[in-house]
């Protein structure tokens, strides 16, 4: 038993494929290995990646596989033998087993008598099978892009290949690929050790060795590095204690991870008057542009500095170096980003607006006019339709008026420069040309949300605003039949469909699903399928943000899509109850009342139409009638208040009553008066207690 | 701190442009690169001069590098954004196959220019080029030096779409970016372009491009003739489609004819429309809808040039082995 490692060297790796790569070389040299018998499943393994290396060690990996006996079945005794004598189809059996004709065997199976040999499989060596099998894995791995890098193009990868180690125990696998073959000698960091080789004695000695070369190899230790820097900068940024703080940023974390072989954090400042732009470009500058995390003081505001997280450890007058090159450069993009502001002042938001007919919006769907005026008459639609169904506050003056400005920073040349700030751009602009709070807050909200986590908009304008814009891109691109297919959804309708989900269940405005499907569509046929679409939705919302689980949904929607706000609470008030016994049986019993009804119908057996008392003959199901009569009052009070739990509290309260009628009762009775109307007694219970969740698709275990 | 930054600075003295420039080459040409001059076409980046945009196809060893003026019209600032241009120059080192040390070769050329490595950071971070009118891509990086974009690092993989074999390192210096940096200057037009010797004089980028940048900003944005900047492109597009078109009698020319048909020609009509192209989008004269089919215009003939530069290569070599069989 030995250790194995494999690295590979490589030319700087995409930040965004390493965890992606590293985790799959892992999968993949396990799996090689597992599958060559040379190692037992669940075997101790442990990987590594930076920006210029791949690496995998997996422990306990046998030197040679073990011979492996197969048992052969050859040709029948009658061919193989003539007159005593092996005929050529009994020599050539013999060889393929590896065996003398004498060593041949005699089995007798359901066709007769043949020729069976047990053959042996000679073990091969652990680095041998390893050369030979790990060029096919390394070759497998999936990368978002590739390139040909080799003449002749013998080869695709993320990025050249520039060395491999490969090692079982102290010995060398000679691995092959990308033009190399793999050694026991790795490489450090780039400057801080520059091209000196790195020998590796033992896979043991792996991140030891790198770490006398400037490399974290693993990419944790690098993380709680950088974090750790982070904090520790921050505070001697911060000699008097004012509560400095780093702004945390995850994702930003995980990308100077993987950025980096050997981190280290400076802190930079910048002059206070830059202060005066808005916190988003600012921010966005400095994290989206240049990787820098922002610092905030103690209250929250910004503060006039930032972290940079560098590739390099550098003494004092290095890293005051590079300070001052870092600070030159954001100094120069905050400079950008000022002229772009002070432009853009120079044409209002509503003298914009007509220059949106020249911005297309999608090219059988016309301009981003064209789009305003559609959503501004959606909007003012569902604003009185939500006046009606509920008691919304919606503003219509702001809501025309941020709708009608809500696409105009399209034409600003700071949302050119800063793409992702579009909507907060002009919510900006909307209120420093002295537009009211309500508009720009609708106007900068308006892409909200962008996915689950995110807020939804603040106010019920901006939250009609980001429906009806939402609304009527899917209703435009499925009249196009730009409809949403498996993994494909190129215009992100899918998530602009789960925003306006999300929007209705946590958001002020009393609409639904439906009608808003059917209201954005100029044909019926559409409205349908959008409606639909929301529905799906809908379920993947209920279960992806609420944790609801799949019968649960399933159940809930089998009574309405319509009211989102309606089918979370019936959700969470049948979550509540399900694991009461009461409760289970119930609905066990309402899913056997729905095969009795269902195999009636099949067979033609006609229920009545109404129960009739004279023809309840068992005491029984009288019980049932009146427990279930009394009941179903309450619970469609209970119902119209909205109060689920108790409706289903209430309904689980008929369980002794069902659980009777089932034991003492046959439905389908031979006198067909008494089966039509037990048959008409169970549709008047199923119908009466169904109104919040079909419970014949909850599935009750054991 | 800043005390220290100073100290930096004066022990060594930075660079004048014009001494990055030589300094660059004279290392390229050291490592075998043939020094060209600028291409003397109007063209928005050192790609689209034919010593990379053509000589890239093929099987063809070439290395080379030139510094090329590169006009983006719609970058222009009336010389009053420090840190933007009309017109920067490019240089540009084309090194097919890619030597295996590309890389390295590139830091030491940092070296050479001043730029200690382990007082710097310097971060190589995914940027893949992408030139759709040209059917060319690649993947690669930008370098990063203490947080500032100072070269672009490309693989190219395809171009006038078709597949490159072997393919070809790019590397793409910004000389202003890297001047101002190594001369710690705010504005591009206080870097030091020369220094007098006996005067000690210095002459600054912006004394010798300032002018430029404001009247061909003022020209970009508010004097080109719309209307004549569309009969250009037109007539430009009309020659250049004109040559393209005879493209499929290579198969009946001799050696002389086909050797002398002007593709090279052809591609330098195909520039002008781009830079025509650029113009009226600098003007505001295209809308979002003729974009896209003007693009494409374009993208026919500069791609159509190169798929014609390799059949003529293909045919020649094709006639060459006749005779020597």
């Amino acid at each position: 038993m030995a250790d194995f490692l494999f690295e590979i060297g490589l030319e700087e790796v995409p930040a965004r494929m390493i965890a992606g790569a590293q985790l799959e070389l892992e999968q993949r040299v396990v799996k090689m290995l597992e599958r060559e018998r040379l190692v037992r499943s669940g075997a101790a393994t442990k990987s590594f990646a930076t920006p210029r290396r791949l690496a995998v060690r997996v422990a306990g990996v046998a030197e040679r596989q073990e011979d492996m006996a197969e048992e052969l079945v050859g040709p029948s005794v009658k061919v193989a033998y003539k007159d005593g004598v092996a005929t050529p189809a009994a020599l050539a059996f013999a060889k393929k087993a590896g065996v003398d004709v004498a060593g041949l065997k005699t089995i007798t199976n359901a066709k007769g008598e043949y020729l069976a040999a047990t053959s042996v499989k000679a073990g091969r060596g652990a680095v041998e099978v390893i050369a030979a099998e790990m060029a096919k894995e390394l070759a497998g791995i999936y990368w978002a892009k590739n390139m040909y890098w080799r003449a002749g193009r013998p080869e695709r990868f993320v990025r050249p290949v520039r060395w491999m180690v490969a090692m079982l125990g102290a010995e060398t696998v000679p691995v092959e690929f990308g033009g190399y073959v793999a050694g026991t000698v790795t490489y450090g960091h780039r400057v801080l050790f520059g091209d000196r080789e790195i020998e590796l004695k033992d896979p043991g000695d792996y991140e030891d060795a790198l770490l006398g070369g400037f490399v974290i190899a693993e990419v944790e230790a690098r993380r709680q590095k950088i974090r750790k820097a982070l904090d520790r900068v921050t505070r001697a940024g911060d000699p008097t204690g004012s509560g400095l703080l780093w702004r945390e940023d995850h994702e930003l974390v995980d990308k100077l991870t993987q950025l980096t072989e050997w981190p280290s954090v400076l802190l930079g400042g910048f002059e206070k008057e830059y202060l005066a732009l808005p916190e988003e470009v600012l921010v966005t500058v400095m994290r989206d542009h240049q990787n820098y995390f922002a610092v905030e003081d103690k209250d929250g505001r910004l503060a006039p500095h930032f972290l940079a997280v560098l590739n390099t450890e550098a003494d004092d007058a290095g890293v005051a170096v590079i300070r001052h090159g870092n600070e030159r450069v954001l100094r120069a993009r905050f400079n950008d980003a000022r002229f772009f502001w002070e432009f853009d002042q120079r044409v209002p938001l509503m003298d914009r607006v007509a220059l949106l007919e020249n911005v297309t919006f999608q090219k059988d769907l016309g301009s981003y006019f064209a789009k305003t005026e559609r959503v501004r008459v959606l909007a003012a639609r569902w604003a009185d339709d939500a006046k009606r169904l509920g008691d919304a506050e919606i503003d219509a003056k702001v809501l025309d008026e941020a709708v009608t400005l809500a696409k105009t920073d399209l034409t600003t040349e700071l949302v050119k420069e800063f793409t992702e700030l579009q909507g907060e751009v002009g919510g900006l602009y909307a209120r420093a040309q002295g537009f009211s709070v309500a508009v720009a807050d609708a106007i900068y909200d308006q892409y909200r949300p962008t996915s689950m986590e995110d807020r939804i908009p603040h106010t019920a304008e901006g939250q009609l605003l980001a429906i009806a814009d939402k609304a009527d891109t899917i209703s435009g691109m499925f009249e196009l039949g730009l409809v949403p297919t498996g993994s494909k959804d190129p215009f992100a309708l899918r998530r602009a469909a789960n925003g306006i989900v999300k929007i209705l269940a946590e958001g002020k405005v009393p609409l639904g699903l439906w009608l808003i499907a059917r209201s954005s569509a100029d044909f019926e046929a559409v409205g349908e399928t959008i409606g639909a679409f929301f529905a799906e939705r809908l379920e993947f919302y209920l279960r992806e943000a609420r944790g609801q689980s799949y019968d649960v949904v399933k159940a809930v929607l089998a009574t309405g899509s319509d009211d989102v706000r309606d089918a979370v609470a019936r959700a969470e008030a049948v979550t509540e109850v399900r694991s009461s016994e009461d409760f289970t049986a119930v609905a066990s019993a309402f899913k056997r009342m729905k095969n009795i009804l269902a195999q009636a119908k099949e067979k033609g057996i006609a229920s009545g139409a109404t129960v009739d008392r004279a023809l309840l003959t068992e005491p029984t199901e009288k019980a049932l009638a009146e427990k279930s009569a009394e009941l179903a009052d309450r619970v469609s009070a209970l119902r119209a208040q909205k109060n689920y739990s108790a409706a289903l509290e209430q309904i689980a309260t008929l369980r002794p009553q069902v659980d009777a009628f089932f034991e003492a009762v046959m439905v389908m009775s031979p006198d067909e008066a008494v089966r039509a109307n037990r048959l008409a007694l169970l549709e008047k219970v199923l119908g009466d207690f169904s109104g919040i969740a079909d419970f014949s698709e909850i599935v009750v275990s054991g | 701190m800043t005390g220290s930054v100073s100290e930096v600075a004066k022990k060594k003295r930075a660079l004048t442009f014009q001494e990055l420039l030589f300094t660059l080459q004279r290392f390229w040409a050291d490592r075998g690169c043939v020094l060209q001059q600028p291409y003397d076409v109007e063209v928005g980046a050192g790609t689209m001069s034919p010593d990379t945009f053509l000589r890239v196809l093929g099987p063809k060893p070439v290395r080379i590098a030139y510094a090329q003026p590169s006009r983006r019209p719609a970058d222009g600032r009336y010389g009053e954004n420090p840190n933007r241009l009309f017109r920067h120059t490019q240089l540009q080192v084309i090194l097919k196959p890619p030597p295996v040390r590309i890389q390295e070769m590139y830091l030491e050329s940092l070296v050479a220019i001043g730029i200690d490595l382990k007082e710097h950071d310097i971060k190589f971070e995914e940027d893949n080029w992408e030139w759709p009118v040209g059917g060319a891509w690649g993947v690669g990086w930008q370098v990063m030096l203490d947080g500032l974009e100072i070269t672009q690092f490309t693989y190219f993989q395809q171009c006038g779409g078709m597949d490159l074999d072997p393919i070809c390192g790019e590397i793409t210096y910004g000389l202003e970016r890297i001047a101002g940096f190594l001369q710690d200057v705010d504005s591009i037009y206080d870097i030091v372009w020369a220094v007098e010797p006996d005067t000690g004089r210095k002459v600054t980028y912006g004394e010798m491009r300032l002018a430029e940048e404001e009247q061909f900003s003022a020209y970009s944005f508010d004097y080109a003739d719309v209307g004549k900047l569309w009969e250009h492109l037109n007539l430009y597009e009309a020659e250049c489609l004109g040559l393209l078109s005879q493209v499929k009698d290579f198969g009946e020319m001799d050696e002389l004819k086909l050797k002398r048909f002007p593709v090279l020609g052809a591609y330098e009509l195909a520039l002008k429309c781009s830079h025509l192209f650029n113009l009226l989008d600098a003007r505001g004269a295209i809308s979002v809808t003729e974009r896209v089919g003007v693009m494409a215009r374009i993208r026919a003939l500069v791609v159509g040039v190169a798929k014609a530069y390799a059949a003529q290569r293909e045919a020649l070599t094709s006639l060459q082995t006749q005779e020597v069989g």
